[in-house]
């Protein structure tokens, strides 16, 4: 009997870890299912799968920087006005007849720069939270977006400005139709999560943000230079917003000042309900993917069933406090009391 | 013994401001290989800060530090690490969040090479955590547990281990049993006792007479940021420790 009950604790003990990490994955799935059986023949087709991936495409680049800058316990309120300020930068040198390849740079160096910014605030300026530097650019890169701009839409862009967002990849050389192509967001996507996942998990420097979220003082007193590392952090999460820009260019061919309007709040959800923990140091690149996953195809579920996007609303703070819920009980069975 | 003369780590007139707040003025250490010396005074009297200056975490406003017999300036605790001078912190400086082996040998990981990219090797890391943790015969079910799972005692251990892994010469120790069920703290201590075995030169900071009693062969009091006394165990006693600590001789 005893046996049998450590052999029960054991197997419990051995589990959990996997539920940590993939436990989100099960969610998504079941969603997927939910809409499937809601929708069984929209919401698998091919169709409306690459619809769900060219829509989550620009925000999946900013709840991927918002992600790394929570896991050191930061936070950046920011992305939004950065995709937006590159977005317009793009659009005015583009305007300006500058070639294709200097102008798919830009919103990738305004972006890095924009976040060199609030990560150069946050150390040197010693600000006593991350909140508020980059509640600061918030307004700051949004009005400068909208000065650079005169406030108004600046649209037509060229084919090879517009790849990364609107390109398609075409499978018919695998004898599947025309209308089945791959978006080349999709694949710019896959890259990007892979890289990053890669440095988070694998590089020195992964590990140490993960250490400075978890105990900034342990980072300290291991000889990390703290401040270097979340310059580090909030650069290139400036810099994945920038990619954001260059997808948003390339879906909506258009600079516009409402562009990416609140979006920071979607990258943090996504997170949140991804599993990171607003206390640092804790989640996963694949979490983040699947939370991004989960916010579109709830929208894109509740389109396709024409419900309201009120009721979205409802529904995505719902999923959120969810989610953290979650959360909170698997911690409970994860932890030994 | 050589070593008499020839101490490891030797502080000589150690001043410290905070703006206009002294923390620290005059203060002499010195400590041998193999030997304990147990820092002892009241809140306040200047022992973290003390601390602090040796393990490169703060500058001195005035004084030197020898390291066997040579002056060096620590600009970081990376300067003062890499001269095998360790601290263990009070508040441990262990990343909850992450297994014992990465806080083993966080800032220092090792790696190999991928084509260009240069990747942390893991099993590398958790080789060489078995068996440090094995030759201070600390035991944990495995190197890959979080640390936040860990007892007190255990993180204290796995602490310690952390600053042993480098070949320290001098560990530091900021009330290492402060936090700690009193049956872990006799673990602790025996811990450092074979610490001073292997030739390490150990600086315990406590409160606890227990501990200066038990592991020390010298002991000396700061007060108010002053050397105040100092004598070797076998010369003192603990209610004359406990006077010094109060300012009284």
């Amino acid at each position: 009997m005893e046996d049998k009950d450590k052999k029960i604790e054991s197997l419990h003990l051995k589990l959990i870890p996997y539920f940590e990490k993939y436990g989100i994955l099960l969610l998504l799935v079941l969603m997927i299912l939910v809409m499937h059986i809601l929708q069984p023949d929209v919401f698998l087709s091919w169709r409306n799968v690459t619809n769900v991936f060219k829509q989550i495409s620009w925000q999946s680049m900013l709840a991927l920087g918002v992600f790394m800058v929570i896991v050191t316990a930061g936070i950046d309120l920011s992305v939004g006005s950065i995709m937006m300020l590159s977005l317009m930068i793009l659009a005015v040198v583009a305007k300006a007849g500058a070639p294709w390849f200097i102008v798919v740079l830009t919103p990738l160096i305004a972006g890095f720069l924009c976040g060199l910014f609030n990560g150069l605030g946050i150390t040197l300026l010693r600000m006593p939270h991350p909140f508020i530097m980059t509640l600061g650019t918030l307004y700051i890169f949004r009005g400068a977006g909208n000065l650079i701009s005169g406030g108004t839409p600046i649209s037509g862009f060229t084919d090879e400005v517009r790849y990364l967002g609107h390109g398609r990849i075409d499978l018919q050389w695998l004898g599947l139709e025309k209308s089945q192509y791959l978006p080349v967001s999709l694949v710019l996507i896959a890259i990007v999560y892979i890289i990053f996942w890669i440095f988070l998990n694998k590089s020195k420097t992964g590990k140490w943000i993960y250490a400075i979220g978890g105990n900034p003082n342990a980072a300290r007193a291991s000889g990390i230079n703290v401040n270097k590392i979340l310059i580090i952090v909030y650069s290139l999460c400036g810099f994945l917003s920038g990619i954001g820009a260059l997808i948003l260019a390339g879906r909506t061919d258009s600079g516009y000042p409402n562009a990416g309007l609140q979006s920071e709040l979607d990258a943090i959800a996504a997170c949140i309900i991804g599993g990171a923990s607003f206390f640092g140091g804790r989640g996963t690149v694949l979490g983040v993917f699947a939370g991004v996953m989960i916010m579109g195809i709830l929208r894109n579920g509740l389109n396709l069933m024409d419900v309201s996007s009120f009721w979205q609303q409802v529904l995505i703070g719902s999923i959120i406090v969810l989610a953290v819920y979650i959360d909170v009980l698997r911690r409970d069975i994860g932890t030994r009391k | 013994m050589s070593s008499i003369s020839n101490p490891l780590l030797e502080a000589k007139g150690i001043t410290k401001y905070f703006g206009t707040i002294t923390a620290l003025e005059n203060v002499n250490l010195k400590v041998h290989a193999g030997e304990c010396l147990g820092v002892v005074g009241d809140n306040g009297a200047g022992k973290s800060t003390l601390m602090k200056v040796l393990s490169g975490l703060y500058k001195p406003s005035a004084g030197s530090l020898f390291f066997q017999g040579k002056e060096e300036i620590l600009e970081s605790p990376r300067d003062s690490q890499n001269l095998g001078l360790e601290m263990v912190y009070q508040d441990l400086a262990l990343a909850g969040n992450l297994p014992i082996g990465e806080n083993i040998f966080l800032g220092r990981e090792p790696t190999k090479n991928l084509g260009f990219l240069k990747l942390l090797d893991f099993n590398k890391i958790k080789e060489l955590t078995n068996a440090h943790l094995d030759k201070l015969k600390i035991n944990v079910k495995s190197a890959d547990q979080k640390v936040e799972e860990l007892s007190g005692g255990q993180r204290q251990a796995v602490a310690i281990a952390r600053s042993t892994a480098f070949n320290a010469k001098v560990v530091i120790m900021d009330e290492p049993t402060a936090a700690l069920a009193i049956k872990e703290v006799g673990k602790v201590l025996d811990l450092i006792n074979s610490l001073k075995k292997t030739g390490v030169g150990v600086i315990v900071i406590s409160h606890r007479m227990d501990d200066i009693f038990t592991v020390c062969d010298r002991v000396m009091a700061l007060f108010q940021g002053t050397n105040f006394a100092e004598a070797s165990l076998s010369n003192t006693s603990r209610d004359e420790v406990i006077g010094w600590i109060m300012g009284k001789k």
